[in-house]
Parts: C-alpha cells; sequence; structure tokens
C-alpha cells in the first residue's frame, strides 16, 4: 500500500491534535477537584499527624470543620524564630522556597535541601476551646530521599523534643520499598522518641536494622528494609530542619518562653 | 451475539487469558495486589483503556498508514492512559496516591499494545470493544485472585475489613510477609497458571 509521505505526516499530525485537545481537555476540566483533593489531603494529613484521626474516617466536610476548629496555621520567620506578621492562609512555602527574594541558598547539607525559605508555615494543634494553649507543634519537612524530593509533617510535643508523629504526605519513592515510609506501622515507631540530645543538638536518626523500645535507644528508629537511602535521607532531613539552618531558631525561642504561644 | 462475538469476548477470560496464558502484564500484576481496593480500581482502569483504545484503534484501522501504526497506537493509548490517571486523580484520589506510578504504566503494559496490534488492526469496533472488554476482564481475575489471597494472608484483610486478626493486634494469624512483597505475588500467578492448565490441559504447550 502506497501511502505519500504527506499523507503520513498529516495523519500523524491530526492524531497528535486529537489527543493533545482530549489530555489538555480532561487535565482543564478536572484540575479545580484535584486541587480541593490536595488541599483536602493536606488537611488530612496534619490532622493525622496530630493523632486526631485515629481509626476514624471522616467525610471532607467534618475534615475542614476539625482542622478550623482544632489547628492554627502560623508562619514563623526563621532567622529570628519568631512569628511573623503574615497571613497563613495564603502563604505558600513552596513558592516561597522557589523565589530568590523570599528565600536563600541552603549551607551545604547532606539532605539534599538547595534553598531554604525566609518563612516557613507551621500548624499547631490547639486545646478545644482555648486557641492559647498549644498541645502539640507540626513542622513541615522536606528534602531528598532517593529518587524524589519528601514532603512531610513532624510533630513534637511541646517540650520540643518528644516526637509526637511523622508523615509524608507526598513523595515519589519506590513503591514497597522508599514508599514505606508511608505506611503507619513504620511512622508509628517514631512517637515517643526524642528528637534532641541533652544539649539540644539533632540526633534523631534512622538505622540500619530493628532499633529498640523508646526507652532504650531513644534516638533511633528502625530502618526500613530495601530503603536504606531513603532512611537515610529522611534522618538528613529531619536533622536539618531540626537544627539551626532550620527551625531551630523557633524552637530555642519556644524553649526559652516555656510551652506557651 | 453470534461464535465470533462470543469468541472475543469470552476466550481472554481463561482460554486465552492475557497473564495467564500469554503472560503478558505481570509488573503491575506484582505492584498493585498488596490490596484488593487497588486491585480493582486497577481493574477497572485497564478495562477502560483496553476497551477505548481497541475501538479508537479499529475505527481508524484502514486510514492508519503502515510506517507509523506503531507510534498511532502508543500516541492514542498513552492519551487514553494520561486521562483515566486525571480522572482518578480527580475522584479517588486516595487510591491514585497508592497506584502512583502503575497508572501511568498502564502504557507500557503489553495487553493494550499487544490487542491493538493484533486485534484492533484487523477487526471491526464492536468485535474490538469485545475483544478489549474480555481482555481487560481476563486481567482483572488474575489481579483480583492475586489481590485476594495477599491481602487476606499478608494481611489478614479483605478491602481493608479485618478478617484474620493479626498477632500484632492482640490476635492469633501471624501475617505471611511474603506476600505482601512482590515474589508472593510470582508464587500466586504460577500457582494461577498451573490450575488453568490443570483445567484445561490444551493450553499445555507441546515439547
Amino acid at each position: 500500500m502506497g501511502y505519500s509521505t504527506k499523507y503520513i505526516i498529516g495523519f500523524a499530525g491530526a492524531v497528535c491534535l486529537v489527543c493533545s485537545v482530549l489530555v489538555s481537555g480532561a487535565a482543564v476540566a478536572l484540575k479545580d477537584r484535584q486541587e480541593a483533593n490536595k488541599v483536602l489531603d493536606r488537611q488530612q494529613k496534619v490532622l493525622s499527624v496530630a493523632g486526631l484521626l485515629e481509626g476514624k474516617s471522616l467525610s471532607p466536610e467534618e475534615i475542614q470543620g476539625l482542622f478550623s476548629k482544632r489547628i492554627q496555621a502560623r508562619v514563623v520567620d526563621l532567622k529570628t524564630g519568631e512569628y511573623a506578621d503574615m497571613d497563613a492562609a495564603s502563604f505558600d512555602q513552596r513558592k516561597a522556597t522557589k523565589e530568590p527574594s523570599t528565600s536563600q541558598a541552603a549551607p551545604a547539607n547532606l539532605g539534599g535541601i538547595a534553598r531554604v525559605p525566609k518563612h516557613a508555615l507551621i500548624y499547631q494543634l490547639v486545646a478545644e476551646g482555648d486557641p492559647k494553649q498549644v498541645e502539640l507543634l507540626i513542622l513541615p519537612i522536606t528534602g531528598k530521599g532517593l529518587w524524589s524530593t519528601l514532603y512531610g509533617f513532624l510533630a513534637l510535643a511541646p517540650d520540643t523534643n518528644t516526637i509526637k508523629g511523622i508523615t509524608f504526605y507526598e513523595h515519589g519513592e519506590t513503591p514497597g520499598l522508599g514508599g514505606e515510609i508511608e505506611n503507619k506501622q513504620w511512622t508509628d515507631k517514631w512517637v515517643g522518641r526524642k528528637a534532641f540530645t541533652a544539649d539540644w543538638a539533632p540526633a534523631i536518626e534512622v538505622i540500619k536494622g530493628a532499633a529498640g523500645t523508646p526507652e532504650a535507644t531513644p534516638h533511633k528508629i528502625d530502618g526500613l528494609s530495601g530503603a536504606t537511602l531513603t532512611g537515610r535521607g529522611v534522618t538528613y532531613l529531619v536533622q536539618f530542619w531540626l537544627g539551626e539552618h532550620g527551625f531551630g531558631a523557633y524552637l530555642t525561642q519556644l524553649r526559652a518562653k516555656g510551652s506557651k504561644s | 451475539m453470534n461464535t465470533k462475538q462470543r469468541q472475543a469476548l469470552l476466550d481472554p477470560l481463561f482460554n486465552d487469558n492475557p497473564i495467564g496464558v500469554q503472560v503478558l502484564g505481570i509488573c503491575s500484576a506484582l505492584a498493585v495486589t498488596t490490596k484488593l481496593e487497588t486491585a480493582v480500581v486497577m481493574s477497572l482502569a485497564v478495562i477502560a483503556v483496553t476497551t477505548l483504545s481497541n475501538v479508537a484503534i479499529s475505527v481508524i484501522r484502514d486510514y492508519i498508514p503502515p510506517s507509523i501504526r506503531i507510534i498511532v497506537q502508543l500516541t492514542i493509548i498513552a492519551s487514553l492512559v494520561i486521562v483515566t490517571d486525571q480522572i482518578l486523580k480527580a475522584f479517588v484520589f486516595e487510591i491514585s496516591k497508592q497506584l502512583s506510578v502503575f497508572v501511568g504504566l498502564i502504557i507500557t503494559n503489553c495487553i493494550v499494545m499487544g490487542r491493538a496490534e493484533g486485534y484492533a488492526m484487523q477487526n471491526p469496533p464492536g468485535l474490538s470493544a469485545l475483544d478489549g472488554l474480555g481482555n481487560g476482564f481476563g486481567y482483572s481475575i488474575v489481579l483480583l485472585f492475586v489481590g485476594f489471597f495477599r491481602e487476606l494472608f499478608g494481611s489478614g484483610k479483605l478491602f481493608g475489613v479485618e478478617i484474620l486478626k493479626l498477632t500484632t493486634e492482640g490476635g492469633w494469624y501471624q501475617a505471611n510477609g511474603l506476600l505482601v512483597l512482590a515474589p508472593g505475588a510470582f508464587f500466586l500467578i504460577a500457582i494461577f497458571i498451573w490450575l488453568l492448565k490443570v483445567w484445561r490441559p490444551q493450553l499445555v504447550t507441546a515439547e
């Protein structure tokens, strides 16, 4: 069968055109829904790292309700450790990290963190009916795993030392291996361990093999088999964000003031 | 329904099962079957993609220049997969996160392209649709078979509902860790193929 070159190119062009209209149509039409899902997913992760979702499955409205009642978002100046007078609802930390005027190059670190924003968005779990009583600090953490950038939250008790939870809500690690950082069985192992040494140096680390109980080995977390490099990434990024270039100044402030906000 | 239509729809279920007999699409069958929930969603996605791509390619089969037919097929399949992925992200976000890259990898699932090249290029749209449905279902049968045993014996649950109480939660059942890992799926697929060949001895390849 003889097809002219013109026909072949024309045919290929037509197929591409139809397909691209289909794909971009779907992407545009579904964008709002997907964005809403992402926001909801993040709220849900904040609530779950705060321990408010234990074994419950809530409807999207209930999640939004619980989030607005118990969670308070605040913007923190990472350098001074003070709360910044900025609107937390419209603050986009990822955008701020990319923008040269609102971020700076990170000092050399093992966590694969290239830029640090000047301000960070943190969440506080507050007591019901008393927004002054902070029960839990929820800090955003991010850094490189093996293949991808991990985004998550670390929950600390008001003593700024005891870990109350960790969660990763976005990553591109291998499902079943590094992807197990999402697994609740593993994240539960963090609960009750200590983030810092006695002189406030970040010490929590993911080791190879099994760690003991939180009392016996307060600074060590079981490694995930088949995910040594992802685990190493988690160690570096958690230590970075707890350290002086991350939330160090803020946590020092909190300790100085006592746990009241 | 005449014989030819019946063949197109029903043969891929067992007699010509894409995984069991043709041994295609193994990669995703390992990856998404630790839980039944993900297996079901993945099955639906593959059924939708094979059916639609078969129809689309069958409709234009007489106009596709043979020299670029593979590229044309891939373009159509890839577009359908992206649309499917977008729909999953919009409507079942949690599950789409668990399926992660594997929805995108339907593009490279040999079943889809195999049916497009092997069937839809020679047959009219109606038959091709049945063939796509049949192959999608054939794939799903294996996925559900594997997913059922992996979730039940690997984590003591079905669709996330506890069936066997695990020792880690104070029950009696010691979860079989092998089934949660990829090799467990290999064993189950092998058992499936074995049973299929015992049931249908004519499928045994002559030595």
